[in-house]
């Protein structure tokens, strides 16, 4: 295969290529009483875009904020089962989850912008963890890398809220390019854009998964089935109490295959717009 | 109702809405005015009560008048405490002012903010907490001469420990005013830490942001020109109290100035209190002329801090 020939720049080079980035071994989340996801088992291939898919509340963003530690912000978030990253355990209070969350980045929903210069928006995750290079040469860099920089090279000291939505998400991207993370995890990054901001936000994706490993939810299937490789589909279950919805994983397989020929029927009823 | 179409379930009653806007917005003027009115008439009769000194001046010579006042004030402020109407000034009151300002600020800012920063962004939400946060409320709500009697117990004596007891110093008189204006900082920090958007502290967190990167970079200087605000009432509510510094040692004469924080003092208030309760008719110029140089602090204050918050926000 070539994806082992082409062995990913230095970035991680204690693990193995073929190791997962992430894996998730029998996850469960609560929030307070209630469960928010059950008994899920997931690898997220290295270098490679994965996808989650599912109907609104059964848990995919619940499912995002395990892998860099944000449920730790939400105050009766608990987290049961095992979540390794390159190997390693990143669940439990021993890890750190500070140095965890440069290596690996979060693109949030709606674009979130510091009340900053353009310039300092990127700048500053570099800087508080102790960038010593060129800044100049690195806020541009990600900022091209972002697909942002010809739009805004004449107003960089500007305000980033000053910004379309669009440009705002790319200058989100680019500061979190900024801190040289190895995952980029996106919620629903295209939520807010147009077609032609998501066209340009897919675009990078595409050029970003050489040397990153990307996650991604999202709603829409054509989005999913354009940029990722696998996807996964979460469900909320069935036979859940109370009408309480607990996502389960009810498929994980390449893209094509789980959009062509879905092995489950939830899925199949999924992406065919029966359900959701 | 006409009764149009047979399924209308509205009941709009438009006339009466379009009253109710006007009515309510006529009311708010209203409220507003009482407040515009008040200060008004307030500030003519202490000026009114100031120039009433001069006999020689004339009712309607504006000029004259305003020149008279200015030299009253000119007096009053480098003048010594007297007997004498005509002598009589508040310098020791006007620097002793100035050091519990200053020292206040010092004590009770840093305090103030620092407590409102760690229940807001630093303590787990529980039972713990929800006490603190209500004794802080009520403490806002405890008379100043209270915490004068706190203050008296506390830094005058020290509960009798030699090497502690501050005696009616400056300091112990900047403590007990810190311990009054804290609960108002506390409450307006949270308030203000509160309106900053967690999706901000999200995405510095997300970078690999420790909490105090987050706080100090992100959180305190968005949440500034609240925090500001509480400072500025907290401060000019230390400003004008009498009782608690008659508590704690606040000398009603002062013939010196204080120059050092254990020095003895008076303040602003205090002794436009003295003035004005003094029998002879002469005084009540001298006391309205202090009233008038305490509300221009007041107003000096404010004005800085405004331009203060909005350099701020303009930077951002
Ligand atoms: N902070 C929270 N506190 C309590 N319950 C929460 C919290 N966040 C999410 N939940 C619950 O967890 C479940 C999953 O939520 P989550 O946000 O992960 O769904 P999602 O799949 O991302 O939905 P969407 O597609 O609408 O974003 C929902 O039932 C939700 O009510
Ligand atoms: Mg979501």
């Amino acid at each position: 295969m070539s994806a082992t020939l082409a062995t990913p720049p230095a970035a991680t080079p204690a693990a193995a290529p073929d190791e997962p980035a992430l894996q998730a071994r029998g996850l469960r989340v609560w929030y307070g009483q209630s469960l928010a996801l059950k008994d899920i088992d997931l690898d997220i291939p290295r270098h490679r875009i994965t996808a989650l898919i599912g109907p609104s509340g059964c848990g995919k963003s619940t499912l995002l904020r395990c892998f860099n530690r944000m449920n730790d912000l939400i105050a009766d978030a608990r987290m049961e089962g095992d979540v390794r990253f390159d190997g390693e355990s990143i669940a439990g209070p021993k890890v750190d989850a500070v140095s965890l969350r440069r290596r690996i980045g979060m693109v949030f929903q709606k674009p979130n912008p510091f009340p900053k210069s353009i310039y300092n928006n990127i700048a500053w995750g570099a800087r508080i963890n102790g960038y010593r290079g060129d800044m100049d040469e690195l806020v541009e860099r990600s900022l091209r890398r972002a697909a942002l920089w010809d739009e805004v090279k004449d107003k960089i000291h500007r305000s980033g809220l000053d910004l379309s939505g669009g440009q705002q998400q790319r200058l989100c991207i680019a500061r979190t390019l900024a801190v040289e993370p190895e995952v980029i995890l996106m919620d629903e990054p295209c939520s807010a854009l147009d077609p032609i901001s998501t066209a340009r936000v897919e675009d990078l994706m595409d050029d970003l998964k050489d040397d990153y490993t990307i996650v991604i939810v999202t709603h829409n299937m054509q989005q999913a089935r354009r940029v990722s490789n696998m996807t996964a589909c979460l469900m909320p279950d069935v036979d859940a109490v109370g009408g309480h919805r607990t996502g389960v994983l009810v498929e994980f397989s390449p893209t094509d295959l789980l959009f062509t020929n879905p092995k489950d029927p939830r899925t199949e009823a999924y992406i065919t717009g029966r359900i959701g | 109702m006409s009764g149009g179409a047979s399924a209308d379930h509205f009941r709009p009653h438009r006339r009466l809405r379009t009253l109710a806007g006007p009515i309510f917005g006529a009311a708010c003027l209203l409220a507003t005015l009482t407040g515009v009115v008040v200060l008004a008439v307030l500030m003519l009769a202490i000026v009114a009560a100031a120039l009433s000194g001069g006999p020689e001046a004339g009712a309607f010579d504006v000029g004259g008048a305003a020149r008279e006042l200015a030299s009253l004030l000119g007096r009053l402020v480098s003048g010594r405490q007297s007997s004498d109407p005509a002598r009589a000034g508040y310098h020791a009151g006007v620097v002793s002012s100035l050091w519990l300002l200053g020292l206040t600020a010092a004590i009770g800012i840093p305090a103030g903010v620092g407590a409102g920063v760690f229940l807001e962004e630093y303590m787990p939400a529980g039972r713990l907490r929800r006490i603190i946060q209500t004794n802080i409320a009520n403490l806002a709500g405890v008379p100043s001469v209270v915490y004068g009697i706190l203050g008296l117990a506390l830094f005058v004596r020290a509960f009798g420990v030699p090497g502690l007891a501050l005696g009616p110093s400056l300091l112990a008189g900047a403590l007990t005013l810190s311990l009054l204006i804290l609960p108002t900082i506390v409450i307006t920090t949270q308030e203000a830490l509160r309106t900053v958007p967690p999706s901000l502290r999200q995405a510095a967190l997300a970078l690999g942001a420790t909490r105090w990167q987050v706080v100090s970079g992100h959180v305190l200087p968005a949440a500034l020109p609240g925090i500001m605000t509480g400072t500025i009432l907290g401060l000019s509510r230390a400003i004008g109290e009498t009782a608690p510094l008659l508590m704690v040692g606040a000398a009603g004469s002062l013939l010196r100035a204080p120059r050092g924080p254990l020095d003895r003092y008076t303040a602003l208030p205090v002794e436009i209190y003295n003035y004005a309760k003094e029998p002879d008719r002469a005084f009540q110029p001298v006391a309205a002329g202090g009233i008038l140089i305490l509300v221009a602090l007041l107003l000096t204050m404010n004005a800085v801090a405004i331009v203060i918050r909005n350099r701020f926000r303009r930077r951002r």
